[in-house]
């Protein structure tokens, strides 16, 4: 009996060692997003700003890792129920790379073959302030309203 | 010698007579639920991400999510208050698995202590998330309006509220639901239920689902105001 508490002990030591360090891992991750969105902030370079969100969709999945392996105890449980989950969650590959490319495909063939399209995106109007309007509910039609206006002054 | 019986063990999992995942039904079962949700919530995001890379604009989320609760007014703080909600989530999270080892240990003091403190981060995060739509929905965002312009200075569609409302709305949802869970596996904890039962297998199963929670927004958090 007191050799099974002497185990059981050590495990619940082992196991808070593992949560304190997973916390810790996942609030460091955050924490360099974090740094990076502010870093982002006003940044001019597009490529620069690509490797920027690059790495930021790194450190989330290395984040989902994280959770998913001990804090829902998958690394833990036997191979055979980490595969039968994990692996039909590799239809999110193709999900992703097919899905993405349409859109981007997409993209360039409107900016390619509709002018009113690729004209629509080179306009410039004016950011209408909001800050001044707290006081007043917006009324989703009169907001609207203003909306049509402003696309028709762009005009 | 261990070794020998675990090798021999390893290859009868599926030979009949014993569980091949060696857990619990109810937890193969929560980790498929899990997945399924997953494919959903992978779908809007998916579809999100195809309608922005088909479009040559796109609001700045550094200029639509700057304010603040009790901020002066003009004050701009991008990022700040999204963060706040983040490590609320996260360290819910983590209050959730303590909650879930304390059951394993059958330490129901532990289990009821973290599960209070889920709770709370759990409401609290809800609370942000409901004060983050009432100031959008005061500068005139919602469903269909969209008051902010594209960062190139361009005019925007309303895709960018669009998604942000369904996809923010639909894992608050998912927020609620695992509030309202974790308050029935409190009030099942303190009833003696799991004492009873002689384990707290339900508490890991409610945990799953608040990982799962915290999961999403993972990747709802990245997509949205960071990307």
């Amino acid at each position: 009996m007191s050799n099974h508490d002497t185990h059981s002990a050590e495990h619940h030591h082992d196991a808070i060692a593992e949560i304190k360090k997973v916390t810790i891992i996942l609030s460091v991750l955050t924490i360099i997003e974090l740094i990076l969105g502010f870093w982002m902030i006003g940044m001019e370079s597009q490529s620069l700003r690509l490797a920027v969100k690059g790495s930021i969709v790194i450190l989330m999945l290395a984040k989902a890792f994280y959770i998913v392996a001990y804090f829902m105890h998958l690394k833990h449980e036997i191979k055979n129920l980490i595969m039968t989950i994990v692996v039909p969650l590799a239809l999110f590959i193709w999900f992703i790379a097919a899905f993405l490319s349409d859109g981007n495909s997409f993209r360039n063939l409107r900016n390619t073959y509709d002018p009113h399209f690729k004209e629509q995106s080179t306009i410039k109007v004016e950011q209408k302030e909001h800050n001044t309007s707290h006081e007043k509910a917006p009324n989703v039609d009169a907001k609207e309203g203003v909306h049509d206006n402003n696309a028709h002054e762009a005009k | 010698m261990s070794n020998v019986t675990t090798a021999s063990n390893e290859a009868k999992w599926w030979g009949g007579g014993k569980s091949p995942f060696n857990v619990e039904y109810g937890k193969v079962m929560m980790w498929y639920f899990l997945m399924s949700d997953a494919f959903t919530f992978g779908a809007f995001l998916i579809s999100y991400g195809t309608v922005r890379f088909s479009t040559n604009g796109w609001p700045d989320p550094n200029q639509v999510f700057r304010s603040f609760p009790f901020a002066p007014e003009g004050m701009h703080a991008p990022l700040v208050f999204v963060s706040i909600m983040t490590f609320i989530l996260i360290v819910s999270s983590v209050t959730m698995v303590l909650a879930v080892h304390a059951g394993k240990m059958m330490d129901k003091k532990g289990v009821v202590r973290n599960m209070v403190w889920t709770i709370i981060g759990g409401i609290a995060f809800l609370s942000c998330q409901a004060w983050e739509w009432n100031h959008l929905y005061h500068e005139g965002a919602w469903w269909g309006v969209n008051p902010f312009i594209n960062a190139d200075g361009t005019a925007s569609s309303t895709n960018f509220t669009n998604f942000f409302f369904t996809i923010t709305g639909f894992h608050g949802f998912h927020v609620f639901s695992g509030v309202v869970i974790n308050i029935i596996m409190l009030i099942m904890t303190l009833m003696n239920k799991f004492e009873e039962r002689g384990h707290y297998l339900m508490i890991e199963k409610a945990g799953l689902y608040w990982h799962f929670v915290d999961l999403v927004w993972v990747f709802v958090f990245t997509c949205f105001y960071l990307l």
